[in-house]
């Protein structure tokens, strides 16, 4: 194909220099050419949202992007929450409510959580269902992960409320 | 009795506890290591050239410009591999007079439904391959397309191997049934449409098949249930022998039986991985998911009850005609899921005049063939629905009716019309908890008021009866070497740990946690002790694996008698030590006690380091037996049948068609419960799948037999947003076929919950003249039934 462009981005907090073929999704590029296979591709139409990542901290489908796009972004993806400890508690609510089987969806739905918290808002059971309508989960029934959320909900502002006192 | 299976107040007591799953963790950081995300040096990629009619007659292919294209290292058409693979042909020796066209990997002289691969492209990327299969050029003379499956029944055969379009057909017939008929005070009759859907597994079908000339081997890295069934046939069908062949099966992203059949695309890789000595990875898009992974149902069903007047049911006639596509598929067939139909027809009821009428129909499209709950939800869909419609006509109450019909808790075991033999069941049970959890009474009462002010809620609900640990009864008499035992290796580590490799696999039901449970609650050691490794047919033993709710009940038990014979083994170890008679101790807590007063005698991490590093220590001749291989195969009953019950409440509006789910309640008996918190979201993932069915999935195809709706934005998966909170609750009648007493959970929900809903929506239509008998129940079906359209 044609020539490969020169892209510069920070991924998970690190500077990424790389030639990438215009054709080439964020999603390709962060799983073949920097093998970060924790992002994964379930539709690579922006559907099923096994491929959400963090763009400049707001969730994307990483399948309808090129990675030329992300030339001068940061990007995070469920790696990077990992490292840097952001979604620690998700994690461990997701865990003790066993909100995941296979796992294929599970790190888009984490930076899709991590997103509905990162509003703000404290969504209810409803608002949760709601904003969780980008990301297919074949396995769960979808119930363990509305709970894991609403718990994580419920813990953070404990938390503030705690530190408020 | 099993009851000491699990005795919950001791240390180390798993069985039955709520405990997570180790091998999440790495899911949710982002470590799992899926089949799609392997690379391997020398790895090249593999498309596809796709048939675009549903019939046609291949004139000539031309694949030199795609040959020609930088980066791409090879093309195959079907006489590359046909040349160095044996065709398979899907049928099972105990279905009579089944047939099915033989199958290889690529076509060779007609394509049989559109999107079967025809053309395989092998390139130093994905995206060159694919350039590649733009530039061949097919030549396809179009031949007249059997969509219709009823059609299809008399047309002339579309496979010249076969005289007609019929796979398999068969009868039952218990007799007295026209009699019953005849006699019947009420009789009810309705014809049923379940619609194809498919298993739309989040990560698609995957494949890297690594043959090395040099050893004659081939490992497969293949997203796949069933390792050693694919050990099997790839060595079989490339004659490599099977010792040679290693299928891998790491972290699989879904599979609910889709994943567990032999596709012409994986079978074309691993020929052309031969051809070539490279490593070669394969992954479905999902258009491609959607064209060549199986689909599952598309029956048309006609049946009838007849019933006294006081509401009993005295026979049960049913007609199905199951549609199958082109072939039937390999090795497990497409004929499974009708015969699993018309057996399971009437299961939870207590009545002796049963017939039925099964058809199973080629046609033009891809194949059908197992996926989760193979035939439950059609049988349980028509029985529920004509019991609820004799409810209506005899104006019972649908759980009086159930009531009335059901067979009693005591009256077990017994033998169903269809020749299942159900060691003991739990309806009664079931359908009183149902109603207790439902709050039915309330429920009818504010139903009723809300029905004053014109808003129409249902609520529905059925019985289901789910074939569970199948036994060698199932393929093995049908000639298919599919394996009906599991086999578990147990190794102490010098450390005093344990390590467990068992051939059930993992797909994300936690098989590898209630393993780990079972071995560490029978050894008396640590959970966090036991390592279970699954999925590799080179590390753990032969077996069956996970599919057909098999990994608790034969898995489980597996494990659980592994781990009892290893601790024979360490207790005779640590009677010489310790100059006590083996009888007199037991592990507790990593700890060699006194068995009667519980008192620490030595640590099992000193016994294997005085066992593994100073064995000159033992007696003479101890030779101490650290690692045990146990194989366990079913006997007794053919199958560990479960049951259960399930209720839907749904507000129906009556203007758009559309339908709320409400909410929904599941009781659901597997025997004994190895982790509940599994159970509970295996069973609640089933339900979604089943009112996914029920109202939003469909493959749809066009008069040509093309599927029009083939990628996730037309295909409605079911999404949060939709789905209710689902309320379950368990009762446990342990199987006594094994010492463990579980049964299988993973059909249960998908069973009965289309069935529930439809009885739902009904209920919620009652006198607007119109009954729902065809899924999914789209908002377009429903307003054509109630006449606004």
């Amino acid at each position: 194909m044609s020539g490969k462009v020169e892209i510069s981005l920070a991924v998970n907090g690190e500077t990424i220099e790389a030639l990438v073929a215009p054709r080439t999704t964020l999603a390709d590029f962060l799983r073949q050419d920097i093998q970060l296979t924790g992002t994964h591709t379930g539709c690579e139409m922006g559907v099923c949202g096994a491929c959400l990542v963090l763009l400049d901290d707001r969730p994307v489908h990483a399948c309808l992007m090129f990675a030329v796009q992300a030339d001068g972004c940061a990007v995070e993806t469920v790696e990077g929450l990992t490292l840097r400890r952001a979604i620690d508690d998700l994690q461990k609510a997701f865990h003790e409510r066993n909100a995941l089987q296979c796992g294929f969806c599970t790190p888009g739905m984490l930076v899709s959580a991590y997103g509905i918290l990162a509003s703000g808002g404290e969504p209810d059971r409803d608002g949760i269902r709601d904003a969780l309508s980008g990301n297919y989960c074949r396995c769960t029934g979808y119930e363990s992960i509305v709970d894991a959320i609403e718990t994580t909900v419920r813990q953070r502002r404990q938390h503030v409320e705690e530190e408020k006192a | 009795m099993n009851a000491f299976a699990g005795s919950i107040d001791r240390p180390n007591s798993y069985i039955g506890r709520s405990v997570s799953r180790p091998n999440a963790k790495r899911l949710l950081e982002g470590r799992g290591r899926y089949v799609t995300d392997l690379v391997l040096p020398r790895m090249l990629h593999a498309a596809f050239v796709r048939s675009p009619y549903a019939h046609g007659k291949i004139v000539s292919i031309d694949i030199e410009e795609a040959k020609a294209l930088s980066g791409v290292r090879a093309v195959f058409t079907g006489e590359d591999l046909a040349s160095i693979c044996a065709p398979w042909t899907g049928t099972l020796d105990h279905f009579t007079n089944m047939k099915s066209p033989p199958q290889v990997p690529l076509p060779l002289e007609k394509v049989m439904w559109s999107g079967q691969p025809v053309v395989l492209i092998v390139a130093d990327s994905r995206a060159i391959a694919e350039d590649a299969a733009e530039l061949v050029i097919v030549d396809i003379e179009e031949l007249p397309a059997l969509a219709d499956p009823v059609e299809a029944m008399s047309a002339a055969a579309m496979s010249q191997e076969l005289a007609d379009n019929i796979c398999f057909a068969t009868k039952l017939d218990s007799g007295g049934v026209e009699e019953a008929f005849d006699a019947a005070d009420t009789t009810v009759e309705q014809s049923f449409i379940f619609g194809r859907h498919t298993a739309v597994t989040l990560e698609p079908r995957a494949i890297v098949a690594d043959y090395d000339p040099s050893e004659n081997r081939l490992t497969a890295h293949h997203a796949t249930q069933t390792p050693y069934q694919f050990q099997d046939v790839y060595s079989r069908h490339y004659g490599i022998p099977e010792a040679n062949v290693r299928v891998i099966a790491p972290d699989i992203g879904g599979s609910f039986g889709m994943k567990l059949h032999v596709y012409h695309e994986e079978m074309a890789v691993v020929g052309a991985s031969i051809l070539l000595g490279r490593p070669i990875k394969y992954v479905a898009d999902r258009m491609e998911s959607f064209v060549s992974d199986i689909h599952a149902r598309d029956h048309r069903v006609t049946g009838r009850l007849a019933l006294d007047r006081d509401g009993r049911i005295t026979a049960m006639d049913v007609d199905d005609v199951t549609a199958i596509g082109a072939f039937s598929s390999y090795p497990r067939t497409s004929a499974v899921e009708g015969n699993q139909v018309i057996r399971l027809m009437g299961a939870p009821y207590d009545f002796s005049s049963y017939r039925a009428n099964l058809s199973v129909v080629f046609q033009n499209k891809v194949q059908t063939s197992q996926y989760r709950a193979v035939g439950h939800p059609i049988a349980c869909a028509v029985t529920e629905s004509l019991v609820d419609a004799a409810a209506r006509e005899l104006s019972l109450d649908p759980f009086e009716i159930r009531e009335r019909n059901l067979i009693p808790d005591s009256s077990y075991p017994r033998t169903s019309p269809t020749g299942y033999q159900f060691e003991k069941l739990s309806h009664q049970v079931c359908l009183a908890r149902l109603k207790s959890i439902m709050n039915y009474d309330a429920l009818r009462a504010e139903q009723a008021g809300l029905r004053q002010k014109g808003i129409l809620r249902g609520i529905g609900i059925a019985l289901f009866v789910e074939i569970t640990n199948p036994s060698p009864a199932f393929y093995g008499v049908g000639g298919a070497r599919i394996s009906a035992q599991d086999g578990a290796i147990l190794k102490l580590t010098p450390s005093g740990e344990v390590h467990c490799s068992i051939s059930v696999t993992e797909q994300g039901q936690g098989t590898e946690t209630i393993i780990g449970q079972i071995v560490a609650d029978q050894l008396g050691i640590d959970r966090e002790k036991v390592r279970v490794m699954t999925g590799d047919t080179d590390t753990t033993p032969h077996g069956g694996a996970t599919w057909a709710c098999r990994g608790a009940g034969i898995g489980g038990e597996t494990a659980l008698q592994a781990a009892r014979k290893l601790k024979a083994n360490l207790l005779a170890v640590a009677g010489l030590i310790l100059q006590a008679r083996p009888g007199e101790l037991d592990i507790r807590a990593d700890w060699i006690v006194e068995a009667v007063t519980g008192q620490q005698r030595i640590s099992l991490a000193e016994v294997a380091r005085i066992a593994f590093f100073r064995s000159d220590t033992l007696p003479p001749e101890t030779q101490a037996q650290l690692s045990v291989a146990h194989h366990y195969a079913p006997q007794g009953y053919p199958f560990a049948f479960t049951n259960g019950a399930q209720g839907c409440l749904v507000e129906v509006d009556a203007e758009t068609g559309f339908v709320k789910i409400l909410k929904h309640w599941v009781v659901e008996d597997c025997g004994r419960i190895i982790n509940p918190l599994l159970v509970d979201e295996q069973v609640r993932g089933g339900v979604v799948q089943g009112l996914g069915a029920a109202f939003f999935e469909e493959c749809l195809y066009n008069e040509e037999g093309q599927l029009t709706n083939g990628s996730l934005a037309d295909y409605l998966v079911p999404m949060a947003c939709e789905m209710p909170d689902i309320e379950i609750s368990h009762v446990e009648t342990p199987t006594r076929d094994t010492e463990l007493g579980a049964k299988g959970c993973g059909e249960a929900g998908t069973a009965a919950a289309s069935a529930a809903a439809m009885n739902a929506v009904n209920d919620a239509l009652v006198g607007h003249g119109a009954v729902l008998t065809q899924i999914p129940m789209t908002p377009t079906r429903i307003l054509k039934a109630l006449g606004t359209i």
